[in-house]
């Protein structure tokens, strides 16, 4: 490999300063630490190693611990597509596979597409080297739509989220608010056609069986409650029960729910996959267990608050359903955790993955306008994270003055 | 009260090519240098000397214009052969080739019972004149110490936890009675205590026991628990307006030297370390001594990087280069100017690693594992990204990230707020070394004292 560094190298001084392509200078620089990690050395003064780590490497870590969810998303919309055709397969099938790549990856690939060209032309502009965050956002977007969403606005949610996300903040480290969820967020409130309702099954333009409902779990649960005929929990057992569940007897059972059969995004589906997710990002110590942790803690105890508040058949929900449903196993493990917009210091990350969880639980109770809560409640806590920070911070301030005598 | 300190926080660098505890029999150094770098705060260096003068062992040889009173002096007897300046006549290194035999400025000679009723302003005299008082480091800032102050405590760490550090206990054998009357004489500078503070799982040395009239603190923990700056945060932390003095081991007893045998004895035993050195042990010279005799012959590769000091906080020196004032390490390593294809996402398990993201199996290989690294970067500078990290390395309640980002804001009442008082380079050392997105942690950590200390 030699030889291709030789090659890389005489091409660098075209790129420097003085040289005829200054301006992609940092083009270049991505692409050649992306050949070659540099031969750069440390200062003469300071530290003389440095540790083997790097921002590449660990936004690596995080799409490795995506791997799980992105492969049960691609099975999932294939075997969601054929059950609602009545073309019933068992999940792990070629057919599923298939079906599901089709879908998927042209998702993948317009948002690493459109990401990846916005970042270029910013990182030209801007004269600041192309962030790696990308390649974390990148995948997010795509595990985080329907799987019917035109490309079109995948490209215009990227576009918008790299944006207004980041880029006006500065570029990665300096963003408010975690890029994928403003992309969300942007696609929610802009074409709310295509990312609510009955798009959580591609149908590819076949006929769905009698019986089926494209509905997610929450919206289920949202109707049911809003009818009051009957228990949530009776409510998604009814829901789809002409399907055949994968995983267990019922579709919308806590099992079937848990595994992650079911209709919704790409990628969110399983909590067990986000949990796999979880156990690499918590093991490799990228994502903070705390701010994990303390969102599934936050969410349980919110259900819980609502068991004993009990005013309707949403709130008489079994918390632990809460946990299993929707996106909120994936949004507290990939989207809670982003270190730039979450809360940074450790008694903050306690008290913001707290209220993720608690808001999350609230909005889908109590909103029935918008069924899902994570999204909003991420962003609102990614706001607020900088004043959680304050007070802990403050604290440890006072007791450094209480100590002064002058 | 002794105070017993239990630190989890910090990480451990287990470097191969640790020194042996003998003593090389090589001729001595030819070379001799004093670098006005070395001294930090040091602004406007003024010589006492010219290329070809003579000197002894103790004659001062150049001064700061903003400390008029401290004199650095000669650590050797001979001639001046070079005055090294830099861009704008910048005062580098000021090199004495030694004699053989070494010649000593005299000064006034005590006896253990003299030096107790020594007042502290002959004791002042003596040791500004002498050349020692450049030992007494001043907290906040981590600054010569002003001889106007009275500090409120003075903290002696008796170990040293940085990567290949020298055993300062083995480095003054022998030295029992000139530690003892350092510390008696240091007594009269402060109205508090003197903290001596030890490794809680290592023994007391026989050079550190029944020192009189002194706190003795036990700490343990990994590095940095042998940092003065962490072990003053446990016992008895600064807070603003306050002063504590600093001094090495040695610098106490090159103190009590100066006053029971009358001259500036810079004679030392440093540690010549790491892995590309052949055989890694203990030589004694003088402070400031030039490298060369210490490598010839001695290295196992020529690609290095000799380093005054240790890998944390040391400063490259070339092979021709001296040793700095404070350093009683040379450390040499492997550089690592090589590219390697895919490096950012290949599995390593040779290269340590505080964080265990994909790929970072050093965590694999145990406690034990003695690792030869090199000065490669191993990544490119970002913006700050990964959060907590700097905090588990730091065993202070400190918030390191806030500090450095208070420091790049130029954040005043911040940086005041955040401690920066407690804190000098090496303190967050580690934070350099772990960082994901490669800051220069410790030039930001001594840009934010010099903009205090100026500001």
């Amino acid at each position: 490999m030699k030889f291709l560094h030789k090659i890389l190298e005489k091409q660098k001084p075209m790129f420097e300063k003085g040289g005829k392509l200054e301006k992609l200078y940092y083009l270049f620089e991505a692409g050649e630490t992306f050949m070659f990690s540099p031969a750069s050395t440390t200062n003469s003064k300071g530290v003389q190693i440095k540790d083997a780590i790097d921002l590449k490497r660990m936004m690596m870590t995080v799409v490795i611990a995506m791997v799980p969810c992105l492969i049960w998303g691609i099975f999932n919309v294939g075997y969601q597509h054929n059950v609602a055709t009545g073309q019933a397969t068992t999940f792990f099938s070629i057919d599923n596979l298939l079906f599901g790549a089709r879908w998927v990856l042209p998702i993948v690939l317009v948002a690493y597409a459109a990401g990846g060209i916005i970042e270029a032309v910013f990182a030209v502009i801007r004269k600041h080297p192309i962030n790696e965050g990308f390649l974390v956002t990148g995948m997010l977007i795509p595990l985080i739509v329907p799987p019917t969403i035109p490309l079109w606005q995948v490209a215009l949610a990227t576009i918008f989220g790299v944006v207004v996300g980041k880029e006006i903040f500065g570029g990665t480290g300096m963003n408010v608010l975690n890029v994928a969820m403003t992309s969300r967020a942007f696609l929610y409130f802009a074409y709310p056609l295509q990312i609510s309702g009955d798009v959580w099954t591609q149908l590819a333009g076949e006929e769905a069986v009698d019986g089926f409902s494209g509905a997610t779990a929450l919206a289920v649960a949202n109707s049911t409650s809003i009818e009051g005929a009957q228990s949530v929990v009776e409510g998604l057992n009814k829901a789809n029960s002409a399907l055949a569940a994968p995983f267990s007897d019922g579709f919308f059972s806590f099992q079937n729910m848990l595994i992650g059969g079911i209709p919704g995004s790409i990628g969110e589906t399983s909590t067990l996959m986000a949990l796999i997710g979880a156990l690499i990002l918590i093991a490799t110590g990228v994502g903070s267990w705390k701010i994990i942790v303390s969102v599934f803690a936050g969410a349980f105890a919110m259900g819980t608050i609502f068991n004993l508040a009990g005013a309707n058949a949403f709130m008489d929900l079994p918390a632990h359903y809460h946990l299993v449903m929707g996106g909120l196993a994936f949004g507290a493990v990939f989207m809670a955790t982003d270190p730039v917009s979450a809360a940074q210091t450790e008694v903050g990350k306690w008290i913001y993955g707290l209220l993720i969880g608690m808001l999350t639980v609230l909005i889908r109770v109590v909103n029935p306008a918008y069924p899902e809560g994570i999204m909003l409640a991420v962003l609102f806590m990614n706001v607020f994270a900088p004043l959680i920070d304050y007070y802990v911070v403050q604290a440890n301030k006072k007791r450094r003055l209480s100590r002064a005598t002058v | 009260m002794s105070k017993t300190v239990k630190l989890k926080k910090g990480f451990d660098i287990n470097l191969a090519g640790k020194a042996q505890k003998t003593i090389a029999s090589t001729p001595p150094s030819e070379t001799f240098a004093i670098k006005p770098t070395d001294f930090v705060g040091m602004k406007r260096p003024k010589l006492f000397v010219a290329e070809g003068d003579n000197v002894k062992a103790g004659t001062p040889v150049l001064y700061d214009k903003m400390q008029e009173n401290v004199m650095i002096c000669s650590p050797v007897s001979g001639e001046i052969v070079e005055v090294k300046r830099g861009a704008k006549r910048k005062l580098l290194e000021v090199k004495i080739l030694a004699d053989k035999e070494i010649e000593y400025e005299t000064f006034k000679t005590y006896n253990v019972s003299e030096l107790h009723s020594l007042s502290r302003e002959e004791a002042q005299e003596q040791m500004l004149k002498g050349g020692v008082w450049s030992n007494l480091i001043q907290r906040p800032y981590g600054i010569v110490a002003n001889e106007a102050d009275t500090p409120k405590a003075i903290f002696i760490s008796s170990f040293d936890t940085h990567p290949l550090a020298a055993d300062s206990a083995f480095t003054l054998k022998g030295e029992e009675d000139a530690f003892k009357a350092g510390i008696s004489v240091l007594k009269k500078f402060t109205s508090g205590k003197i903290h001596l503070n030890h490794d809680l799982n290592g023994e007391v040395s026989s050079v550190f026991a029944n020192v009189e009239g002194i706190e003795n603190n036990k700490i343990s923990g990994p590095h940095p628990a042998g940092n003065v700056g962490v072990q003053i945060h446990h016992i008895a932390p600064i807070s603003k307006g306050e002063i504590v003095w600093t001094i090495s081991p040695f610098g106490v007893a090159q103190i009590g030297k100066l006053f029971l045998k009358g001259v500036y004895d810079a004679s030392r035993v440093i540690a010549v370390a790491g892995s590309e050195v052949k055989s890694p042990q203990y030589y004694k010279t003088y402070t400031g001594a030039s490298i060369n005799k210490f490598i010839d012959g001695n290295l196992k590769s020529d690609h290095v990087r000799f380093i005054s000091g240790n890998v944390l906080t040391g400063e490259r020196i070339d092979e021709s280069g001296c040793m700095g004032f404070y350093s009683n390490l040379l450390t040499v390593i492997p550089e690592g100017d090589h590219a390697d294809f895919l490096g950012w996402i290949m599995p390593r398990k040779e290269v340590l690693s505080f964080h265990r993201a994909w790929g970072l199996f050093s965590f694999l290989n145990g406690k034990n594992k003695e690792y030869v690294l090199d000065t490669n970067t191993n990544g490119e500078p970002r913006a700050f990204v990964q959060t907590g990290t700097f905090e588990k390395v730091t065993p202070m309640d400190i918030y390191p990230t806030y500090l450095v980002k208070a420091i790049m804001a130029e954040d005043y009442d911040n940086m005041e707020a955040l401690g920066i008082y407690e804190v000098v380079e090496e303190d967050l050392a580690l934070c350099e070394y772990v960082d994901v997105s490669k800051h220069d942690i410790q030039q930001v950590v001594r840009e934010g004292l010099e903009l205090m200390q100026n500001g």
